[in-house]
C-alpha cells in the first residue's frame, strides 16, 4: 500500500499543526515521523488513521482518497503511544477485538477467531499471557498486545504513535529490535512517529524530519544524520556544535578571529557553522581552525568529553578518543574534519 | 514485624484513628439500628407477622421499593446520558448545567415536594397540559416516581462522572480504527468499562429514593394502599403511638434496603474485578 499526502494543512485555532506537508510511503517500507513535540508529526498520523481530519490538502491510500473514509473503513491498525488496551478485557479479547466487531458478513467463526488470535498472540511472543488482564501486564508487554490487536484485522497500513515513549530505556531498546524483525516478517506499509532520533535512526528504512508543522528533510538514516538538509535537522540529530560566524570578504570569523576555513560560495553575512562533537579534531596549538584552552575533562563511555572556551570567546563540548592526552590547563588547536554551514 | 517495627510506624495514629472510627460509627449508626431491632422484639413474631402482611403495610412497602427502583433505573438512563454530555462536550452553559445537577442535593426537600406538586398539579405549567392528555401526575403514584426520580439523579451523574472523565478518548478511537461501530464501541467497550460506577450510582440513587420522605407526600396524595410510602406509614404508626407496629415495618425496610445494597454491591465488586486498576 502507498500512501501519498497533498499539501496537507491542519491548523488548531491559530497554531498551525501541519503547515502544508506532502509525502509519499512507498509500499512496505518503515518509515519514521521524528521531530520535536509539537511539530506536528502526531497531528500527521492521526490524519493518516482517520482520527483527525485536515483543513485542506489531499491523503490517498494506493491512489485512492482515503479522506472520503472514516477510521473505520481505512482498515488501518493504529498503536497508541499509552496503548489504549480495553482494560475490562482478557488480553485473548483485547486482541479479538477487531474480528469480533466485524460485520456478520464476513465475521469469522469462533474457532477461527481462536486460531487466529492465538497467531498473533504467538507472533508477538506473549501466547501465556491470554488470560491476563491489561493491567497485571508490563508496560512493554502491554504495548505488544496493543500491536497484536493492531494486526489483527489485517490492516493496510500500521500506524504507531510514539509506540514506545511510555516505556524504560531498555525495553525500549528491546522492543525497537523487535520491531524492525517484526516489519521484516509481515512487511506491512508502517509509519512510526518518535521524538527519539536514535529510535528513528535504528528502526526506520527512511526518516521524515519534522518542525513546525512542516517537513525540513527526507531520507535514509545515514543521510539525515551525515548530510543534513537545515540547520534545524543538523540540531535536532546528533549533538552538534553551533558556533556564530561572519562571512565576508572571501573569510569566515569567530569574534575577531578569522578561521583557517574555505568561505567559497558562502553568503555574506551573519551565519552558523555546524560541527558534530566527535567531528572536533585535536591537535597541538595552532595546528587547526581554531584554538582553545581545555576547562575540564570527564570519561563519558568509549569518548571523553572536554569542555573547550575557544578564544573568540564561545566555550564548546568535544568528544574525542579515550587515548588521547587532555588535560584540563591544556591549550589545544582544534580542527572540524567535517562541518555544515547555514545562513541565519 | 518486631516489636521495635511495630513501635516505629511510618504513620502514627493507627489506634488513635481506629478507635474513633469505631467508637462514632457505633454511636451514630451500629447503636440506633440496634435499638431499632430491640424494639422491634417486643412484638412476638405472631403480631410482627400480622403487621407486616397486612394490606397495608404490603402495599406501602410495595410503593417504596417498586417505584423508589423504577426511579432509580430512569435515572440511571437519563443520568449517564447526562454525564455523557457533561463530560464529552463543550457547549456554552455547562458549567450551569453541571451546577444545577447538585440542585436536588442541597434543596430541602420539603422545598423540593412543595415545588414539584404546584409544577404538576391539575393546575399547573406541567400538570395542566398532562391532566389533558389523561395523564394525573399529583397525588397519584405517578407523583411519587417523578419526586424519587428528582432527589436521585445527583448520585448517578455524581458518581459516573469522575469516572468518565478518567475514561480516555483513546479507547473509543482505538475500537473506531479497529473496526467497531459507535454502537458497538458504546456497548463493548465505553458502558462495561462504566459499570461499576453505573451499579453504584444505581444502588445510590435508589436507597436514597427509598429513604425519601420530604419531598414525597407532598406529591403523593397519600391514599393508603395506593399512594402511600413506607416511611409515611412509620409516622402515622408513630403518631398513633403504635411504636411496636412503626419499628416493624422500619425493621422490615432496614433488612429489604440491606439486602439490596450488599446485592449491589457484589455485584459492583465482580464487576470491578474485571477492571482492575491500572
Amino acid at each position: 500500500m502507498t500512501i501519498e499526502v497533498k499539501n496537507l494543512v491542519k491548523k488548531f485555532g491559530s497554531f498551525a499543526a501541519l503547515d502544508g506537508v506532502d509525502l509519499k510511503v512507498n509500499d512496505g517500507e518503515l518509515l519514521a515521523l521524528l521531530g520535536p513535540s509539537g511539530s506536528g508529526k502526531t497531528t500527521l498520523l492521526r490524519i493518516i488513521a482517520g482520527l483527525d481530519w485536515p483543513d485542506s490538502g489531499e491523503v490517498t491510500f494506493n491512489g485512492e482518497d482515503a479522506l472520503a473514509q472514516g477510521a473505520r473503513e481505512r482498515h488501518v491498525g493504529f498503536v497508541f503511544q499509552h496503548y489504549a488496551l480495553f482494560r475490562h478485557m482478557t488480553v485473548f479479547e483485547n486482541v479479538a477485538f477487531g474480528l469480533r466487531v466485524q460485520p456478520r458478513a464476513v465475521r469469522k467463526d469462533e474457532a477461527a477467531i481462536r486460531s487466529r488470535v492465538k497467531e498473533l498472540l504467538d507472533l508477538v511472543q506473549l501466547d501465556w499471557l491470554a488470560d491476563r488482564y491489561p493491567s497485571q501486564l508490563s508496560g512493554g508487554q502491554r504495548q505488544r498486545i496493543a500491536l497484536a490487536r493492531a494486526l489483527a484485522i489485517e490492516p493496510r497500513i500500521l500506524l504507531l504513535d510514539e509506540p514506545f515513549g511510555a516505556l524504560d530505556a531498555k525495553v525500549r531498546k528491546e522492543l525497537r529490535k523487535w520491531l524492525r524483525s517484526l516489519h521484516h516478517e509481515i512487511h506491512v506499509t508502517s509509519i512510526f512517529v518518535t521524538h527519539d532520533q536514535e529510535e528513528a535512526l535504528e528502526v526506520a528504512n527512511r526518516v521524515v524530519v519534522m518542525d513546525k508543522g512542516r517537513i525540513e528533510q527526507i531520507g535514509s538514516p545515514d543521510d539525515v544524520y551525515d548530510n543534513p538538509a537545515t540547520a534545524f535537522v543538523h540540531g535536532f540529530i546528533g549533538e552538534s556544535i553551533v558556533l556564530p560566524i561572519q562571512i565576508g570578504d572571501g573569510a569566515i570569523r569567530l569574534g575577531d578571529r578569522q578561521l583557517d576555513l574555505a568561505a567559497d560560495g558562502l553568503a555574506p553575512g551573519a551565519s552558523r557553522l555546524f560541527v558534530r562533537r566527535h567531528d572536533m579534531l585535536v591537535g597541538p596549538p595552532g595546528s587547526g581552525a581554531f584554538e582553545g584552552a581545555v576547562q575540564h575533562v570527564r570519561n563519558f563511555g568509549p569518548v571523553q568529553r572536554a569542555e573547550v572556551a575557544l578564544s573568540g570567546g564561545e566555550t564548546i563540548e568535544i568528544d574525542a578518543p579515550r587515548d588521547k592526552e587532555l588535560r584540563a590547563g591544556d591549550t589545544i588547536g582544534l580542527n572540524p574534519r567535517r562541518y555544515r554551514i547555514f545562513a541565519g | 514485624m518486631s516489636a521495635l517495627a511495630a513501635r516505629r510506624r511510618t504513620l502514627p495514629g493507627f489506634g488513635l484513628t481506629m478507635g474513633l472510627t469505631l467508637s462514632w460509627l457505633s454511636v451514630i449508626i451500629l447503636i440506633p439500628l440496634a435499638g431499632l431491632f430491640l424494639r422491634s422484639l417486643e412484638l412476638s413474631p405472631e403480631q410482627f407477622w400480622n403487621i407486616l402482611s397486612s394490606r397495608r403495610t404490603l402495599n406501602a412497602l410495595r410503593v417504596s421499593f417498586g417505584l423508589a427502583f423504577a426511579a432509580a433505573c430512569v435515572n440511571l438512563v437519563m443520568g449517564s446520558i447526562i454525564v455523557w454530555a457533561l463530560v464529552r462536550y463543550r457547549f456554552p452553559g455547562r458549567r450551569i448545567f453541571d451546577a444545577i445537577v447538585d440542585v436536588p442535593f442541597a434543596l430541602p426537600t420539603a422545598v423540593a415536594g412543595v415545588a414539584l406538586t404546584a409544577l404538576f398539579a391539575e393546575k399547573g405549567w406541567l400538570g395542566a397540559p398532562l391532566a389533558a392528555l389523561g395523564l394525573k401526575v399529583a397525588f397519584t403514584p405517578v407523583g411519587i416516581f417523578v419526586a424519587m426520580i428528582f432527589i436521585g439523579i445527583p448520585f448517578v451523574v455524581r458518581t459516573v462522572q469522575p469516572v468518565l472523565q478518567d475514561l480516555d478518548p483513546e479507547i473509543e478511537e482505538a475500537a473506531g480504527s479497529l473496526g467497531a461501530s459507535r454502537w458497538q464501541t458504546i456497548v463493548r467497550v465505553i458502558l462495561p468499562s462504566l459499570a461499576p460506577a453505573l451499579l453504584t450510582g444505581l444502588a445510590l440513587a435508589f436507597a436514597r429514593a427509598v429513604g425519601e420522605y420530604g419531598s414525597v407526600i407532598f406529591i403523593a396524595g397519600n391514599l393508603p394502599n395506593v399512594s402511600e410510602i413506607a416511611p409515611l406509614l412509620i409516622v402515622i404508626r408513630l403518631s398513633e403511638f403504635r411504636y411496636a407496629d412503626a419499628t416493624a415495618i422500619a425493621v422490615v425496610m432496614l433488612v429489604v434496603s440491606f439486602v439490596i445494597i450488599f446485592a449491589v454491591n457484589r455485584l459492583q465488586r465482580w464487576a470491578q474485578s474485571r477492571i482492575p486498576a491500572r
